[in-house]
């Protein structure tokens, strides 16, 4: 602070200063502040804000356990409430999508840093870097055409013989969630590959050779050296990944089935339907409780610090 | 070994272009299709009605226009206040430094959504209306911490010794910003204007709950995708592919001729440097 004043004089840092606190203070904590001072408070009409019966209570939060519905899980049954069970599939699956943008977007990664010709890789990753200007509601857009009753994808399909007849893929062919979680992978995964390839890439290639001189088979050498190496990378895509996907409304609301809900949805009808904004501010904390639990576990679980996961 | 693994490597990352690239393609394509279901299947026909259609479509023209003033607002805001905050966390330490570098990305991992509904409520409170300039700040709330890591990794190459160099050199204060440090940034700069508007385009979540009754592109795309949709849409998206690869072939070709230029001269350097020692 000293070393800032002495470099750009009081004016100067003053101006740097209030900026940043009209930032972190105005655009930030604030608003969080009344998020969270607004859940407490109930939805009343404008005459009666502010009269005896705005008090703070835990109202909102406990809709959040009202309607129960029947919920079958794998073949049992169990009774939870309504957003409870939406707010779990949204975990659930987002954690499916972040788990297959893995398994696709690793390999790509390995090629991109060790694997592929120096030469050829500017025009590579600027053809990756594409789809990633397309705006995210074309980009569900576009899955919502190909997955039509007819569309092209069973039109291929039953052309090629795979299928007698055509698929309601939107419906879900294994969860409702089918078309959910094909568009978040497609919208997401190169959140995924990115951060993992820049990891890898600052992993020396005489460790992997060293590795396979000392005898390694091919997948030990992934395991035991440029795993863990990838791990900082690993870690910041899974965060990215998973909170963009629990936080999309366009593409659960662009590719739904019938029976599907995203805990985003959720939380908008809340504040757009019913204009209930206290109830929809109680949801949003809730969710904001959620983002910290993932963050705190993912720094935990892969024993990295959050200056490494917010690149 | 390594050959086959090569080939199947290629084959992936082919596959994984096609992947990419495919549903662009198709999502294009039926914007020629004289169908008035948005598809490429079944094909009726050639047609450009849809961009006629486009072209007409007043609420998508200012939703355009909607969409460009929100970026530039953003961008306007989010750089200052985005170097600022790398400027003022590079010159602390401590325990002061991790918290509040803690608050200032926070808001990258935080749903748009809740951003949105925070921002809102929060102005609500004081008796500020929904609207674009809600949208605005919303958005820069977390774009400024995009200028921040950018800016901030391009100071750890920043010599502080040139601004005490022009300072003893008796530089007043705002000149060692402007001609030391302002010059150094710009590349970090440029990159943070950029990501700020095409981050702005894209927004959704912030946009959607602090609007009011304006639209911006991506919420009038959403909401023709939900109610009823003809393939002025697909018309839409094409443009805006065939303007993104026009600009990428065109940052491609630049991005080679640098290359031939800058190897012709490492090519001449060696030879000179051959020269001499002969």
């Amino acid at each position: 602070m000293q070393d800032m004043l002495r470099r750009y004089g009081s004016s100067l840092t003053g101006a740097f200063v209030a900026l940043v606190a009209f930032w972190l203070l105005v655009l930030v904590i604030l608003p969080n502040l009344t998020l969270f001072e607004q859940s407490f408070r109930p939805y009343l009409p404008v005459v009666d804000v502010g009269g005896p019966k705005d008090t703070y209570s835990f109202n909102n939060y406990a809709k959040f356990l009202n309607n129960p519905v029947v919920w079958n899980l794998f073949g049992f049954e169990v009774t939870v409430p309504v957003h409870l069970k939406t707010f779990l599939s949204t975990v659930f699956f987002s954690g499916v999508v972040t788990f297959i943008t893995f398994l696709l977007s690793y390999p790509l990664a390995y090629y991109l840093a060790k694997v592929v010709e120096p030469r050829s890789l500017p025009t590579l990753i600027l053809l990756l870097f594409i789809p990633l200007w397309v705006s995210e509601a074309l980009r569900a857009f576009a899955w919502y055409i190909i997955l039509t009753f007819n569309g092209p994808l069973n039109a291929v399909l039953v052309g090629i013989g795979l299928l007698d007849k055509p698929v309601r893929w939107q419906n879900g062919v294994l969860t409702a969630y089918d078309a959910i979680v094909i568009g978040l992978v497609y919208t997401y995964v190169l959140f995924m590959l990115f951060p993992i390839y820049g990891s890898v890439q600052s992993l020396d290639r005489n460790q992997i050779e060293a590795s396979e001189d000392l005898g390694a088979k091919w997948w030990q050498t992934h395991w035991r050296v440029i795993l863990p190496h990838a791990k900082p990378g690993i870690a910041s895509g899974c965060v990215m990944v998973f909170m963009l996907s629990a936080g999309s409304l366009l593409v659960p609301s662009v590719l739904p089935s019938t029976s599907s809900n995203w805990f985003t949805q959720t939380i908008q009808q809340w504040m757009l339907e019913s204009q209930d904004w206290n109830t929809g501010a109680a949801y949003s904390f809730l969710y904001i409780l959620l983002c910290t639990v993932v963050v705190a576990l993912v720094m935990w679980l892969f024993k990295v610090k959050l200056s490494d996961i917010a690149k | 070994m390594h050959k086959t693994r090569n080939i199947l490597f290629n084959v992936y990352m082919g596959a994984f272009l096609l992947y990419l690239f495919a549903p662009l393609a198709i999502m294009g394509g039926a914007a020629f299709n004289d169908n008035k279901l948005p598809s490429v299947y079944p094909w009726k026909g050639f047609t450009w009605r849809w961009f006629a259609d486009l072209m007409n479509d007043q609420v998508m023209w200012t939703s355009f226009r909607n969409t460009i003033l929100v970026a530039l607002a953003v961008v306007v805001i989010a750089v200052p206040i985005g170097t600022a905050a790398a400027i003022l966390i590079n010159s602390i330490t401590g325990r002061v430094r991790a918290v509040l570098y803690g608050v200032m990305v926070a808001p990258i991992l935080m749903p748009g959504a809740v951003i949105g509904i925070s921002t809102l409520l929060f102005w609500n409170q004081v008796s500020v209306p929904s609207g674009l300039h809600l949208s605005v700040l919303g958005q820069v709330s977390y774009i400024a911490a995009f200028v921040m890591l950018l800016v901030l990794a391009r100071l750890q190459s920043f010599d502080p010794a040139l601004e005490e160099a022009a300072l003893d050199l008796g530089a007043s204060h705002g000149q060692v910003l402007r001609r030391i440090l302002l010059p150094h940034l710009t590349p970090a700069l440029a990159a943070g204007g950029a990501i700020a508007f095409f981050q702005s385009i894209e927004n959704f979540n912030v946009t959607l709950f602090t609007r009011g009754t304006s639209n911006t592109l991506t919420v009038y795309v959403f909401s023709k995708v939900r109610s009823g949709i003809t393939p002025t849409i697909n018309a839409l998206a094409l443009m805006l592919i065939v303007m993104t690869l026009v600009a990428a072939t065109w940052y491609e070709i630049g991005r080679r001729r640098r290359a031939r230029v800058e190897a012709a001269r490492e090519a001449e350097g060696r030879r000179a440097a051959a020269a001499e020692e002969m």
